[in-house]
């Protein structure tokens, strides 16, 4: 029986992996979500069934009633929740779950903690050091998962300002924190005190609130990305305390998966994962921006029908979207545009920038939810060099990720970021609400260029009246 | 003669002491030897196979997420964040063999926690790649 479970669990493990094998493309992806589901499913069913063989302790009706209650409560729950969520609040939910993935190992290692016996990691009070050490780490990962992923969702949901809340003494206190838990997590070892053990969840859960408060809203994708592998780690964390290798493994893949895309993220952003988790980018950079601000450079603004015309009459054009895309919920507006530019002959693409928008593939996302299909969808390597032979970049709720600061300006606080040259487009179309700054807090020279013209408004307001001008004045 | 018996006496414990101490070399041997057998056995510290099954499974994940189409990214964090989620195995026991009450609860609250997890991480993902859509061949023209 302990064979069959183990070797249950290896096919679960197995079909995780090919869960996110399938994401290689989206031609298998849905099979590979199937995969993970049934994963999940064997995964669940045999813990029950092998229960005895595992823990040596029958699983009683009523607590198979309770199991079964939960899993109802909580499934009916994320149920809702998946059906009924905005594809632009997606950023958030994600950040949402972490939280609870965090939670959850908290829970699980503070039930171990209470009852090691049903693991078979010791007794209360004497628990094996090895097992310790595993289960206070896994306590204090997702602790730190779940008060950061918290914040992260309060940011993205715009509870509290995006804005970088920075105050004094933040990374000493915090590096104390660090020291306090590493310190807590040895008095644990040596006391098995219960008190220790709720002070380690106490320390990690400040310190996940405390690392995540200082970093900015476009700063989101590497935070998102990052609590995605802290879950990881903290599952993982779990399954040596449990000695379940299923755990680990999944637990792992998670990690890792995670780590490479915060990593993505930070190369897209050119910056170090450090300089991101330090916090404070954006916040204060406009007042220091260089280049001196130039409110009154004169820049050429433009019309919906002066878009529609240059538009129609052009024989490429690259859609490049960005955050502000999402805000004001343009995508359907911007494929209708599309629709109506292909029908006229006009050659449509879109490309994504790898930190666009607020967690990785947000805008490839919106654009599937708007039914553009994905082989019209690049990334910044596959269409960075089709700009110049583009009559028409169209720029919508992007702007750092457009500047060429990030290649002129050694100065710049975006230098070296990887973006997209659109001003080697003959003519961009830029729409904006105003002519702030971006996040980054620098000026984008763009903007003031002679083949640039500034469409200022709403980008859905204004993608629609393109979208009138066009289907108007065609016929 | 007293002294005699004395010396007698002392010769005999000390005999006695020395087969006392031959037998506990002889434990302690076995004991290692035994020791040795149960390793051999299986008995490695879970801590080494975890540690081996956890690298190689990192360089998995490694592996498979880095063939992972940017353009999916958005749907490998929502079914990473489901999978993750698998955490509910633990949840699971704590609820159905804890002999204390407060595991109980604890699994009990994990349990509800992973759940929403799992459902909302796997359907948001089949929602999201179910939008995912080649190039209509109906629709405009397509070679």
């Amino acid at each position: 029986m302990l064979i069959a479970a183990s070797l249950l669990y290896l096919v679960s493990a197995v079909l995780f992996i090919l869960a996110l094998r399938g994401l290689s493309s989206p031609e298998t992806a849905q099979a590979g979500n199937r995969y993970g589901m049934a994963g999940m499913a064997i995964a669940i069913v045999t813990t029950l069934v092998a229960q005895e063989t595992l823990t040596g302790i029958d699983l009683g009706f009523g607590r198979l009633a309770l199991i079964v209650g939960g899993i109802a409560i909580g499934g009916g729950i994320g149920y809702v929740i998946a059906k009924r969520i905005q594809m632009t609040e997606l950023p958030q939910l994600v950040a949402a779950f972490h939280s609870l993935v965090g939670l959850a190992a908290v829970c699980v290692a503070a039930a171990a903690f209470y009852s090691p016996a049903s693991y078979r990691i010791g007794e209360v009070g004497d628990i094996h050091i090895g097992s310790l050490i595993e289960m206070s780490l896994g306590v204090a990962i997702g602790a730190i998962t779940f008060t950061g992923s918290l914040v992260a969702f309060a940011k993205l949901q715009g509870l509290v300002s995006g804005k970088p809340l920075v105050f004094p003494m933040q990374h000493p206190l915090n590096a104390g924190l660090g020291a306090l838990l590493v310190l807590l997590i040895i008095l644990l070892c040596v006391s098995q005190s219960q008190a220790v053990f709720w002070l380690i969840v106490v320390v990690a859960l400040a310190l996940g609130f405390l690392l995540i408060l200082p970093i900015g809203g476009a700063d989101m994708p590497v935070v998102v990305s990052m609590l995605n592998s802290y879950s990881g780690w903290a599952a993982a964390g779990i399954g040596f305390t449990l000695q379940n290798p299923l755990l680990i493994i999944t637990g792992s893949l998670v990690g890792a998966s995670g780590a490479i895309l915060s990593y993505i993220m930070c190369k897209g952003m050119n910056r170090s994962i450090f300089n991101v988790i330090l916090g404070g980018f954006g916040g204060d950079a406009a007042a220091a921006g260089p280049g001196g601000p130039a409110i009154d450079r004169s820049f050429k603004a433009g019309s919906a029908d002066d878009a529609a015309f240059i538009m129609k009459n052009a024989a490429k054009v690259i859609v490049v979207p960005g955050y502000g895309m999402a805000v004001a919920q343009a995508q359907h507006a911007l494929r209708e545009m599309g629709d109506l530019l292909k029908k006229e002959g006009v050659e449509v693409k879109y490309a994504i920038h790898p930190v666009a928008g607020r967690m990785p593939g947000h805008m490839n996302v919106l654009l599937a939810e708007a039914n553009v299909p994905y082989d019209e969808v690049f990334e910044l390597d596959e269409i960075n060099r089709d700009f110049g032979q583009a009559d028409v970049a169209y720029v919508i709720g992007a702007n750092d990720v457009t500047n060429p600061a990030a290649k002129t300006d050694p100065t710049s606080p975006i230098y070296g970021m990887p973006i997209l040259d659109v001003e080697k487009a003959k003519t961009v179309l830029f729409i904006k609400r105003s002519m702030g700054a971006g996040y980054a807090g620098v000026e984008n020279e763009l903007f003031f260029r002679p083949n640039t013209m500034m469409l200022l408004g709403d980008a859905k307001k204004m993608t629609e009246e393109i979208v009138k001008a066009l289907s108007g004045g065609g016929h | 003669m007293d002294p005699k018996e004395h010396a007698q006496s002392a010769a005999d414990l000390a005999t006695q002491a020395q087969s006392l101490a031959d037998k506990a070399a002889d434990l302690a041997q076995q004991a290692t030897s035994l020791a040795v057998h149960a390793d051999a056995a299986g008995g490695v510290p879970f801590i080494v196979t975890g540690l081996t099954i956890f690298v190689l499974a990192c360089f998995v994940g490694y592996y498979v997420v880095w063939k992972v189409t940017p353009a999916l990214h958005s749907p490998l964090m929502a079914v990473t964040n489901a999978v993750s989620s698998v955490i509910i195995v633990g949840a699971l026991i704590a609820t159905g063999a804890s002999e204390s009450g407060f595991s109980v609860g604890l699994g009990f609250l994990a349990v509800i926690l992973a759940s929403v997890n799992i459902f909302g991480g796997f359907l948001v993902t089949q929602r999201m790649l179910s939008m995912y859509k080649k190039k209509a061949p109906a629709g405009a023209a397509k070679k």
